[in-house]
């Protein structure tokens, strides 16, 4: 490896520089058959190449004496890497076959977590070989080649261009749309039809009218489903349990549930459905809730209230506002990290969130056990979750 | 191997010559293949970008393949049964989905390392084609005549981003739970159409019945489906056009120079194909990624604190954090402040990339056809704004996971989220500037070098006590001793080893001891390097002649 040229017409100073050069296209010297018989399979190849433009302006041996220790260990190093690549593929069988991989409760022996890791790099390991010998070999191995392919230009020639511009004029002009106008707006108008129509069709049997469904949810009085209680709708937790103010300290929240047990139109019930997770508040001594207008009274009780419900469905992007910071009385989503202050009425104080988060109306009734236990008074007053266009 | 003896007729006498013949016979393939066969790459670290998006992509397929025999895209409710594999989840109710997924984690053999194989490939695709996106940028690839591939692989990205968004909602898990519930809500901040979108996508409200199996079909034909077509139609614009090159001696615009496709480039390729399963395999075994099995199935009421997503989506992500509450009210109507980070960014920054070749040319009048690249420094513009739009796009995505980031440095998510917002407006136009004044930089100092020549280390004292350093000329010089080579666009080396001066030393070869070749070997060896000085000496004397 002596070849230390910089310079572009610098070729190399090996066996077969001379055989070929870049000196343009070559369809005219075409070898003929008698020609490229009478060659050695190299030449034959170089001249193939040459009609193809393409120029083998250097191409040398990577090991022009044959046999030597470098030649060999060039080999071995390249056959070596292709033996481990099909020993770690044995390997991979054997382990698929034989390492235990079910699962096991932590405690009980866990040798099922190198099942994973074993198959993985195992396979990594044959493929990581099976290639790097395929690269060595070209390195080492392959005659090293400087090629150079002619672009041929990308635009036409000037006759092709001249001819083909003509076959379509003369097409067009023999289809007469050019002056048939009548044709050319009656296709336009079936052309239009039949792009419409399939999208038509697909449309129309996917599409749902959101009609009012954003606008209400299961907390909506139900005289028939909840006669006892004048239509109120009890809160549940997502085990169906009642909630009742008891159950919660001052200061910590719960998250409860419309109690309706049975699906609605579009299958869902109110543990399931979307719209229904809220979160229920029991503010601690003295906290004091600044109520929005018209919402003074949702709280429980009616004045001076200590439990408060919001939504839990975040306005912003959907996702429940889940974390209650106890100390500064925040609620926080943590998908984009608005922030609802609950002494606020859950007004946004931080984050991309413009709304505060609906307020349930809360009420209690007297369950038959005793125990007093939160229905919703009514559906809330405004549309829950993200905005949309129709929300007023 | 070269053959001597001349052939003398054309009767296949081998048994791949007779299948050879038994092929050209009906499909008359000599001419295309062999012209196939010669076709020229060129060997550029920087071009293996686009390989690897390529072969990630069909290890996408074939894992994906293999998915699809165990999973179930259903959302009807089950329960995991009593005595089912994992135990954290007996009993639990979960959708098909959900369960199918859990199966193929822990009751298919190898399940697990194919499924992370699957989600590690898909992040490696998008990564390779947002790298090799860069590359053709600050190069200058995508001038005519290939501002159509620049659309295309533009395409690819969005597409393979859609794609990427799909198939992680398809386990139904709560991590991609919400993210579906923040795409319903992208969906309806859509001005006028925002509910009727929302409700024909999901089939009723969110989350109805019907979503995972419109991804599942959307993530395993329609995408991969129009995937293929535009990649086969990138490739076959490659083929068309040919590669470009960096400009180098004997690199012209009429020309490729590289190395043929049969058989060097193919084993090289071939091998890196397979180099590349390899990484997606190891990081498939080794690394875990997206345990479903620890977020739970979807519920609408959980979420849980650190919910990222894949990293293609963080900047959507990131863009919504830091937005601010901006709603605006229309005659009675409402327009969603998630409207403009998550509809009207995008778009905007797909369509500034889709015109940037024509914005370019139509800037600096350039209608030209180039094949040769440019190095960035030598177009400053581009490149800064090209690093300008890398540094926004980095705030958006380091905000994407700025929750983790306080938690980590026990800093305020609302400063993160202020820190964010301020870094979004001022550091792209201070990478812009300081971008370009790297690239000019750079340009003086490649000039630096031509005209003065490189610093050798050595230092002179001079008759008169003054000190200099012995500069080594690059060619030529003037009266002045100044170089007198122009600067060609090609890197100008800054090192003396970069001269490629031969040692005089003669290694002596072998590790333990000397390698001792068979006698006639040596001769044959030693009376090749002597023709090899010989021939070397007899071309550098030629070159003197030249240059006096």
């Amino acid at each position: 490896m002596s070849t230390t040229d910089e310079t572009p017409d610098v070729v190399s100073h090996s066996t077969s520089s001379e055989l070929s050069s870049p000196t343009g296209h070559n369809e005219e010297n075409r070898p003929t058959a008698e020609e490229l018989r009478e060659m050695t399979a190299e030449e034959r190849m170089l001249a193939g190449a040459a009609v193809d433009g393409v120029y083998v302006v250097h191409r040398r041996e990577r090991f022009p004496i044959r046999g030597t220790k470098a030649e060999k260990r060039a080999e071995r190093g390249v056959a070596a890497c292709f033996i481990i690549a099909a020993l770690a593929g044995v390997a991979f069988i054997v382990c698929f076959c034989a390492l235990p991989w079910h699962w096991h409760l932590p405690g009980t022996p866990q040798n099922f977590r190198f099942y994973t890791p074993a198959l993985g790099g195992l396979f990594a390991i044959l493929m990581l070989f099976m290639g790097i010998g395929l690269v060595l070999w070209a390195k080492w191995l392959m005659p090293e080649e400087e090629v150079v392919q002619d672009r041929h230009d990308i635009a036409s020639s000037e006759e092709d261009k001249l001819m083909t511009e003509a076959t379509l004029a003369v097409g067009l002009a023999d289809t007469g749309l050019p002056r048939r106008s009548m044709i050319l707006r009656s296709l336009g108008l079936a052309g239009g039809a039949f792009a419409t129509v399939p999208l038509i069709a697909l449309i129309g049997g996917m599409i749902k009218k959101p009609g009012d469904q954003l606008f209400h949810t299961l907390y909506r009085r139900n005289k028939k489903m909840f006669p006892g209680t004048d239509g109120r709708v009890p809160l549940v937790y997502s085990d169906w349990r009642q909630v009742s103010p008891d159950d919660l300290q001052p200061g910590s929240i719960a998250t409860v549930f419309p109690g309706v047990r049975q699906d609605d139109e579009n299958g869902f019930n109110g543990l399931t459905s979307a719209s229904s997770p809220v979160i229920v508040i029991r503010l601690r001594p003295g906290q004091v809730v600044h109520a929005r207008k018209g919402q003074a009274g949702f709280g429980w009780p009616a004045t001076n209230p200590e439990y408060v419900a919001f939504s839990k469905i975040c306005t912003h992007a959907g996702c429940p506002a889940s974390l209650y910071e106890q100390q500064t009385t925040r609620l926080l989503c943590p998908c984009h990290q608005s922030q609802f202050e609950v002494l606020e009425d859950a007004k946004p104080v931080f984050g991309p969130a413009t709304r505060s988060l609906p307020k349930l109306p809360l009420d209690v009734v007297a369950g038959s056990d005793g125990r007093q236990y939160f229905v919703a008074r009514d559906d809330f007053d405004e549309a829950i979750g993200p905005g949309f266009w129709e929300r007023p | 191997m070269t053959t001597t003896q001349p052939r003398r007729d054309n009767k296949p006498r081998t048994p791949q010559g007779k299948a050879a013949a038994w092929g050209d016979e009906r499909l008359r393939v000599a001419g295309p293949l062999r012209n196939q066969l010669n076709k020229v790459f060129p060997d550029h670290w920087s071009f293996m970008m686009g390989e690897i998006a390529l072969y990630s992509f069909i290890i996408l397929l074939l894992t994906g393949t293999y998915l699809t025999f165990f999973f179930d895209p259903s959302m009807a409710e089950t329960i995991y049964p009593k005595n089912g594999t994992y135990v954290p989840m007996r009993g639990i109710e979960m959708s098909q989905a959900y369960k199918s997924t859990l199966d193929i984690t822990f009751d298919v053999r190898g399940g697990l390392v194919i499924r992370q194989i699957h989600h590690w490939a898909a992040l490696l695709f998008l990564a390779a084609m947002l790298i090799h996106m860069f590359r053709v940028f600050f190069t200058g690839a995508f001038r005519k005549p290939r501002e159509l591939n620049w659309l295309i692989g533009l395409g690819l990205i969005g597409l393979g981003i859609v794609e990427g968004f799909a198939g992680y909602s398809l386990p139904d898990d709560l991590l991609s739970g919400t993210g579906l519930r923040i795409a319903d809500a992208i969906m309806k901040s859509i001005p006028i159409v925002g509910s009727w979108v929302s409700f024909t996508v999901f089939g009723g409200p969110f989350p109805g019945h019907l979503i995972i199996g419109r991804l599942y079909i959307v993530h395993v034909l329609l995408i991969p489906g129009i995937l293929l077509a535009l990649i086969g139609a990138h490739l076959a614009l490659l083929v068309r056009q040919k590669h470009t090159e960096f400009p180098a001696p004997g690199h012209t615009e009429h020309t490729v120079s590289g190395e043929r496709i049969f058989p060097t480039y193919a084993a090289k390729a071939g091998g890196f194909f397979f180099i590349v399963f390899a990484a997606c395999s190891a990081l498939g075994g080794l690394a875990q990624i997206n345990p479903v099995w620890l977020f739970g199935p979807y519920e609408p009421r959980a979420v849980s604190s650190g919910s990222q997503p894949d990293w293609y989506m963080m900047f959507l992500d990131g863009s919504t954090r830091l937005f601010p509450s901006w709603e605006i009210r229309l005659w009675g109507y409402d327009l969603p402040p998630l409207f403009w980070p998550t509809v009207v960014l995008p778009g905007i920054l797909f369509t500034l990339a889709g015109a940037y070749p024509f914005i370019e040319a139509k800037m600096t009048k350039d209608r030209a056809i180039h094949h040769l690249l440019q190095r960035p420094r030598d177009v400053p513009v581009r490149t800064s704004l090209g690093v300008m739009a890398i540094t926004f796009y980095l705030v958006l995505f380091l905000s994407g996971g700025n929750d983790l980031i306080a938690k980590a440095f026990d800093i305020s998510l609302n400063a993160m989220t202020w820190g964010g917002r301020i870094a979004l407006l001022i550091l792209p136009p201070i990478a812009y500037t300081l971008a370009y004044r790297v690239c000019l930089g750079l340009q003086r100092h490649d000039r630096e070098v031509l005209e003065h020549g490189l610093e050798t280390g050595i230092i002179k004292v001079l008759p008169t006590g003054e000190f200099i350093e012995v500069h080594q000329p690059l060619g030529p010089t003037d009266h002045h001793g100044h170089g007198t080579l122009s600067y060609s666009g090609t890197p100008v080396p800054k090192r003396m080893g970069e001269l490629g001066a031969m040692s005089p030393i003669k290694h002596v070869r072998g590790f333990l001891w000397p390698v001792k070749e068979k006698p006639e070997i040596q001769a044959a060896l030693d009376e090749y390097e002597e023709q090899e000085r010989a021939a070397l000496e007899s071309h550098s004397s030629d070159q003197h002649e030249l240059t006096d």
